[in-house]
């Protein structure tokens, strides 16, 4: 896989005579230098120097039809490679646009750069055409963001800018900068080092002791693993340490695809839309190592009731989530990959064979129930047939709702960064600009999206940038004619008094994605269904699967909000 | 947490906690200690930022009166993060800017 370019190193000669360029095409330069090779982005008056400089750039620029989806382009790309990625947006409502993008990314550690146009100093203050307080929107969203006030500022906030998004917990920034410092003028002779992550922070070796001793001793210890694995690129340390200490895992959300689906450690999510052995496992557990999580309510569900017989274990590279959510009985604030990589090279390998029969009893009698795996316009059927017409190169991205919830559950991930979701904010809309970014960050790979009726409508206009660019984006709609999550809550918890979960007018998606140059397939109205589908997923290109299914169908089982995970509804065997 | 007992304030109906920040003394400083708090629904009741002499104006220090104990040892936590802050500590109210610019607060 060539993903995309690496920073330039230091060994790149810089130029030595005294360049004479303005603040905008500082910047574009100095993204160059980051290695940066796309930039989706939307332009308007007070962004227009930086589009003036970008003509004659080795960076692509994709335009997006709304910065909200050029903030998950940009987040796409990001999420499959690991890499900081930029979008750019004008001031006022393109900076507007792009803050669901950027809390997204927030929540989800994602390095996100978002660079703003601003109106000029002069007029900052004055309510002037499409100004609003960027700097103020940005800044609870955001690791750090700035307001630039000079064009010899950006040669230290560029590159800190993708220090600060990289290190450590990685995360999104944003950069505003005024139009009248895109167009000053400025003699550049030295170059700053592009910025990379930061150190790890440093750990007591005799923690990795104290936590070896204390899961030798435990008789039913859990791992829970989490997107931080994904992160720190420690899927392979996990895997030995898990194996050679016997410890079953369980894995939540952003931890999906840290373990083989088919593991025999892999005891699949917890949480909310967990499987009933999975949620009952925790209920037993006696130690609970989490690594690289932050315990999301979503997982825990009500904290106190979370692993009640379980002392806790927390690693984490963030210092301040360890002790947020739950208190540990010890902690390590340090980079997982790390501490695993020296636990493995410390521990004695073990057997647990009664925990494991144990467990093994638990999966046979409260499995997870897929009802109608066999029939392709039922939600786990229709999941099952896209898995088994690809392969595990393909990464696949969701929108937000229960079609999420069924492929968090039953799509078969067996590496990292393979599952591409909305955790942390639940964006409906993230997911097929988010695929379209995949797609241009990897493009030997399928790039696959699940979505939902409710869902694409939210950045429907992005089949034609995917369009445009001719991607290997496949959007699979799996249309119940309604906000079926929020119908299932109504159901649930609300006496069934469904009330604007229904869309009264359908939409004809593959009209819709054929009036935007993509091409567009309806299983509805297909003779021989699954051969269409195999066709439609094989083929290159952009492409609309609009794949009907009932709105009874259920996400199960399910924790009440704020209610123990213990107390699942549905999803018996 | 037994450092933390004895320099709270206790007398109040919330025990009150200060802290002493030393920080970068540009723009937006001031917007990133306060929008975390308020972010994070922790409890500021006084707030006194000025630049610092010894640093020639490069760094500010700042005073941070919280109602907030319990969860103070995450408020320092969530504010190390911060970019801009060079270093966080508690201090006992005895001694800080608080107690001593108490009388302007007398009301009326
Ligand atoms: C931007 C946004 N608005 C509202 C919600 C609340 N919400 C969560 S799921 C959902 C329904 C999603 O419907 P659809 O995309 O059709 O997926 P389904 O649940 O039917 O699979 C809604 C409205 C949200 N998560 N995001």
């Amino acid at each position: 896989m060539t993903d995309l370019a690496q920073p330039i190193n230091a060994s790149m000669p810089t130029p030595q005579a005294a360049k004479r360029l303005s603040g905008a095409q500082l910047i574009i330069q100095l993204l160059e230098r980051q290695g940066i090779t796309h930039i989706a982005g939307v332009p308007g008056g007070a962004n227009l120097p930086m589009y003036d400089a970008l003509p004659g750039s080795t960076i692509k620029h994709v335009l997006a039809r709304h910065e909200q989806g050029a903030g998950f382009i940009a987040q796409g790309m990001a999420r499959v490679s690991g890499q900081a990625q930029v979008c750019f947006a004008s001031s006022g409502p393109g900076a507007s646009n792009l803050v669901t993008a950027v809390a997204d990314a927030h929540l989800d550690s994602v390095p996100l750069i978002a660079i703003t146009g601003q109106v000029p100093q002069q007029m900052i203050g004055t309510d002037a055409f499409q100004e609003i307080d960027t700097f103020g929107l940005m800044l609870p969203i955001t690791k750090h963001n700035w307001l630039v006030r000079s064009a010899e500022e950006l040669l230290t906030v560029i590159p800190e800018a993708f220090r600060i998004a990289l290190s450590g917990r990685p995360g999104p920034v944003s950069i505003d900068v005024p139009k009248d410092v895109q167009n000053q003028i400025i003699d550049i002779d030295t170059w700053p080092e592009p910025g990379v992550a930061a150190a790890k922070p440093t750990f007591e070796p005799s923690a990795i002791d104290a936590m070896l001793r204390k899961i030798r001793e435990a008789q039913r210890p859990v791992l829970m693993i989490g997107g931080g694995i994904v992160y720190a690129d420690a899927c392979a340390q996990l895997r030995s340490f898990a194996e050679q200490l016997d410890i079953p895992s369980v894995q939540t959300f952003m931890g999906l695809g840290v373990l083989p689906h088919e593991h025999p450690l892999s005891l699949g999510m917890l949480g909310m839309h967990g499987a009933r052995y999975t949620n009952y496992v925790l209920e037993e557990c006696d130690l609970l190592i989490g690594l690289g999580v932050r315990f999301d309510d979503r997982a825990t569900g009500k904290v106190e009731a979370f692993c009640p017989k379980a002392e806790i274990i927390h690693v984490d590279i963030d210092r301040s989530e360890i002790g947020k959510i739950k208190n540990p009985m010890l902690s390590i604030n340090a980079d997982v990959g790390e501490v695993l990589a020296q636990a493995n090279a410390a521990l004695e390998p073990m057997q647990r064979p009664l925990w494991q029969q144990r467990i093994a009893q638990l999966k046979t009698a409260h499995p997870l129930i897929k009802a109608g795996e066999d029939e392709l316009f039922r939600p786990y059927g229709a999941i099952r047939a896209v898995a088994e017409i690809l392969d595990d190169e393909a990464n696949i991205a969701t929108d937000v709702g229960q079609h999420q919830m069924w492929v968090a559950q039953a799509y078969p991930f067996n590496r990292p960064r393979q599952w591409i979701s909305s955790g942390g904010l639940g964006t409906m809309g993230f997911g097929m600009p988010t695929a379209i970014g995949m797609a241009l960050a990897q493009p030997q790979r399928k790039s696959i999206c699940f979505s939902g009726d409710g869902s694409i409508m939210m950045n429907i206009q992005e089949l034609a940038t995917a369009a445009e660019e001719n991607l290997d984006v496949k959007i699979i709609i799996l249309n119940n004619g309604h906000l079926g999550l929020v119908r299932q809550q109504q159901t649930l918890f609300y006496q069934k008094n469904l009330n604007a979960v229904k869309f009264q007018q359908s939409v004809d998606f593959a009209m819709a994605a054929q009036s935007m140059g993509v091409k567009g397939v309806d299983l509805a109205q297909s003779a021989d269904p699954l051969n269409d589908l195999r066709a439609a997923l094989l083929e290159h290109g952009p492409c609309v699967i609009n794949l009907p299914i009932d709105e009874t169908e259920m996400v199960y089982p399910m924790v009440a909000p704020g209610g123990a995970n213990a107390d699942m509804i549905g999803g018996e065997a | 947490m037994s450092a933390q007992a004895d320099t709270t304030v206790q007398n109040k109906a919330t025990p009150q906690s200060v802290l002493r920040l030393t920080v970068n003394n540009h723009p937006g400083v001031l917007s990133h200690v306060c929008g975390l708090f308020a972010r994070r629904s922790f409890n500021l009741e006084g707030v006194m930022i000025r630049p610092l002499h010894s640093t020639g104006g490069q760094h500010s220090r700042m005073w941070l009166l919280l109602n907030e104990y319990d969860k103070l040892e995450q408020v320092m936590r969530q504010t190390e993060k911060l970019r801009d802050v060079l270093s966080v500590e508690q201090h006992p109210l005895e001694g800080s800017v608080f107690e001593k610019t108490d009388g302007f607060f007398a009301g009326s």
